[in-house]
This record gives C-alpha cells, structure tokens and sequence, in this order.
C-alpha cells in the first residue's frame, strides 16, 4: 500500500504542478478579494478568514475530477480493483496521497495569503490550524463525487456541484473556529471539535461511499 | 486447479449481449476466443472477471487457493496497458509488483528480467509515455510476468505488436501454459498455442436464439 502512495506523489510531482494549480488558484481568489472589497484593513480582518476557507474550498475541488478518471482511462482502474486490497482502502490511500499534494500545501501557504488579508497572527494560526484538520474532509467527500463521475468526459464542473452541499458544514465549522480564535465572545474548540468530528466521519464514509461507486461504474 | 464459468449471461443497457457462454479449463489449458468485431468478446472476458455484474450463471474455481476470490488470481490485460505514461517503465512494473503481490501470487520476475523476455530491456528507464504504441503493449505484457497468477484474461494481446514480438509473446504463452497456467484470450491472431480450445462467438440476433454459442 505504501507503494500506492509513492506512486501517487511520483505521478503528481511529474506531471508537473499538481500542487501548484491549487495554490496559484488560492493565490488568485485571496488577491482580488481586497480589491474588490476596498483597502479598508478591519473589514479585512473581519472578512479575512472566511475569504481563506472559502479559497481553500474552491481550490481543493480543482483536482478532484482526475483522481479516479485517469486511472479509469488508462485501464488501471480494472488492475486496481481486481487485487485483494478493499477498494475502500485503496481509495483511502489515493485521497491521502491526493491531500498531501493539494491540500497542505494550501495549509502551508495560508500566513502568506492571511498577511495580505491583514489577518493577525492569532487567526493566521487558527486558519492554518482549522485548514489542516478540515481539507482532508473536502478531499475525502470530494472522492465520492470524484467516483460518481469517473466515466463522465467533463465530470468537473458536476463534481463541485455535487460536493458543494455536502462540504458546507465543513466551512461553517472552519470559518466559525478561526472567528472563535481572533474574535474574544466567540468559543474556539466547540466548532473545532465539530469541524475534527466530520473530518473523521468522512474519512469513513468518503472512502466507502467511493469504492462502492467504482465497483458499480466498471463497465 | 480448474475454472468453470456457466451459463454466463451479460447484458448491457436491456440488450443482451452475451448469453450462455459455459467453459470450463483445467490447469494448462487455454481457451481462444474469436469473433466479429462489436460481438461481446471483451464483455464476455470483463464478465469473467467480475468487472461486469452477470445477468445469468456463476464463474467458480475448483482446487483453487482456499482464501482468494477468482478475481486475486486473475491478471487481466484490457485492451488498454494499464500503465502511467509520467512514470518510467521500470517505476510501472515495480508499482504492479508490489501492489498485485498477496498471499496466493507468488512473486514472479524481477521488472528487469521480465521487460529482457520481451526484448524491451533497453527501455527500463524511459517514461512509459515516450514508448511506441508496441512497445507499450510489450511493456504491458510484462506485468504478466512480475507477480505470478495462476489465470491470464488477455484482451487483444497482440494489439500493436510486430511479427517478432508475436513470437515472443506467443512463446511467453507456450510457457505459461506448459507450467500449468490457465489463459483466455481474444485474439484475431492465431496464437501459436496447440490444443488450445476456442470459443467462436456469433452476434445474438434479435429474438435471442438460445443455441448460439458454438463450443468445441
């Protein structure tokens, strides 16, 4: 399994900028953000870590559409469920390998995109923090959409829109802890437990709900 | 070790495409399958395999590996190569190898030695995506041989291929076979294998005549 996983970074580090289509689109959706909202730093601030999440959402669904339809095109998809691992593990490992390329570096650019939103350090690490245990539940959810249109030509777009809702409560949690953290009335660890709780429920249901579909779509 | 498949119906959509195709091989044995194109030979195969889900009949192993379900000890090549074209040959290989290997799979040859069986050594660290279209074939072929299974489901194998590579691929077979070995290929080639047993399949008419299978 651990070879899945090498094998994953190997292909998306080579077919270049799997990391950095999703970090340039967070770029681009955080700089225009102040432009449009004006110069004024506490609007900023207040704005400014709901204007990340939001970012990190849309930019985490970028990819999604290629996770399982290349394998699908080029027949590996058949090799791949036809071994003795459970698909659902396989998926699993495939969602972290895809994380890992697009979701933390998202997490590790966050202090520089919170700088320009004028967000304090406080809420630069909440963000950062809130980030890291919340994308993993994008992609995991994200999979399943991914699984569900693995033999449509141009699933993308159908992606987003299928996994939109269900990533809701994911941003509501996110952006409500990072406000919890900056802002004093506000409580921090009720909603951050909340966002941690769905991340683990969807590492189970993401996964198992994706499998099943992929097993159903070999046609 | 003996696989049965019996009656296997499939339908795609409301048409039915393959309907009652029942063989059985013992160890060694290989079955050809032939046909027009568009007749359901690549449906049929994918059926076997348990990619598609049946309409009618069973696949069963008799004196199989306790544990493994029919699908662990099967290497399926579709008619795509099932490789990355962003990793080199060697990267390909290695990945199926470790990945396909299990308790039933005994490991098979080295990515090396198995690329060197079909004259494709020299490309062992080329990116797959930089092959020719028969070279990527042979490449694929190779996977057969990095982890040992007991049953080969081959579509068009020799897609692609050179007269020299159909050679060497249909003496890989001839080996494979003589070790006891199951395969069952669609091919339009003759393989090159005596005694091997074939399955001509015909288009099912509208009224779906039952009897149209012929099996010798």
């Amino acid at each position: 399994m651990t070879s899945l996983f090498f094998r994953e970074l190997k292909i998306a580090w080579r077919s270049g900028g799997g990391a950095l289509t999703g970090v340039m689109f967070f770029l681009a959706v955080v700089t225009v953000f102040p432009f449009g909202i004006g110069p004024d730093l506490n609007t900023l601030a207040r704005i400014g870590p709901a204007v990340l999440w939001i970012a990190a959402l849309l930019a985490s669904l970028l990819g999604l559409d290629r996770l399982f339809q290349l394998e699908r095109e080029d027949g590996s998809l058949d090799v791949l469920l036809m071994q003795e691992w459970p698909m659902t593990l396989v998926v699993g490992i495939k969602c972290l390998a895809h994380w890992v390329v697009t979701g933390l570096p998202l997490v590790l650019a966050t202090p520089i995109f919170g700088l320009m939103l004028n967000v304090p350090p406080i809420g630069i690490a909440a963000a950062m923090l809130t980030l890291l245990a919340g994308t993993p539940a994008i992609t995991l959810i994200g999979a399943a959409g991914a699984a569900v249109t693995v033999s449509l030509p141009r699933g993308g777009l159908l992606i987003a829109i299928l996994v939109l809702p269900l990533v809701i409560p994911v941003l509501i949690f996110g952006v409500t802890a990072t406000n919890g953290a900056m802002f004093d009335p506000d409580p921090f660890t009720a909603p951050f437990m909340i966002l941690c709780a769905l991340t683990l429920f969807s590492a189970v249901a993401g996964p198992l709900a994706a499998a099943t579909m992929l097993r159903h779509s070999a046609d | 070790m003996k696989v049965i498949a019996e009656n296997l119906t499939v339908a795609r959509g409301e048409r039915h495409i393959v309907e009652k195709v029942s063989f059985s091989l013992d160890s060694g044995e290989a079955l050809i399958v032939t046909g027009e194109n568009g007749v359901g030979k690549s449906t049929l195969l994918r059926a076997f395999c348990g990619l598609l889900p049946m309409v009618a009949g069973e696949v069963r192993v008799e004196n199989g590996p306790p544990e493994a379900s029919l699908a662990e000890l099967i290497h399926f090549l579709s008619a795509k190569n099932a490789m990355k074209d962003s990793l080199t040959v060697a990267e390909n290989l290695s990945f199926w190898k470790e990945f396909c290997r299990s308790g039933y799979a005994e490991p098979g040859l080295d990515p090396e030695q198995a690329l060197d069986t079909l004259e494709l050594a020299h490309c062992l660290d080329l990116p797959f995506g930089y092959l020719s279209t028969g070279m990527k074939r042979r490449a694929a072929l190779a996977r057969l041989l990095v982890v040992r299974k007991p049953v080969w489901v081959l579509d068009e194998p020799t897609s692609g291929l050179d007269a020299r590579s159909v050679d060497l691929f249909s003496r890989m077979l001839q080996t494979f076979c003589e070790a006891g070995g199951i395969l069952i290929a669609a091919t339009h080639l003759p393989l090159g294998l005596p005694g091997a047993k074939s399955l001509e399949m015909k288009a099912l008419t509208a009224t779906r005549a039952n009897d149209q299978m012929a099996f010798e």
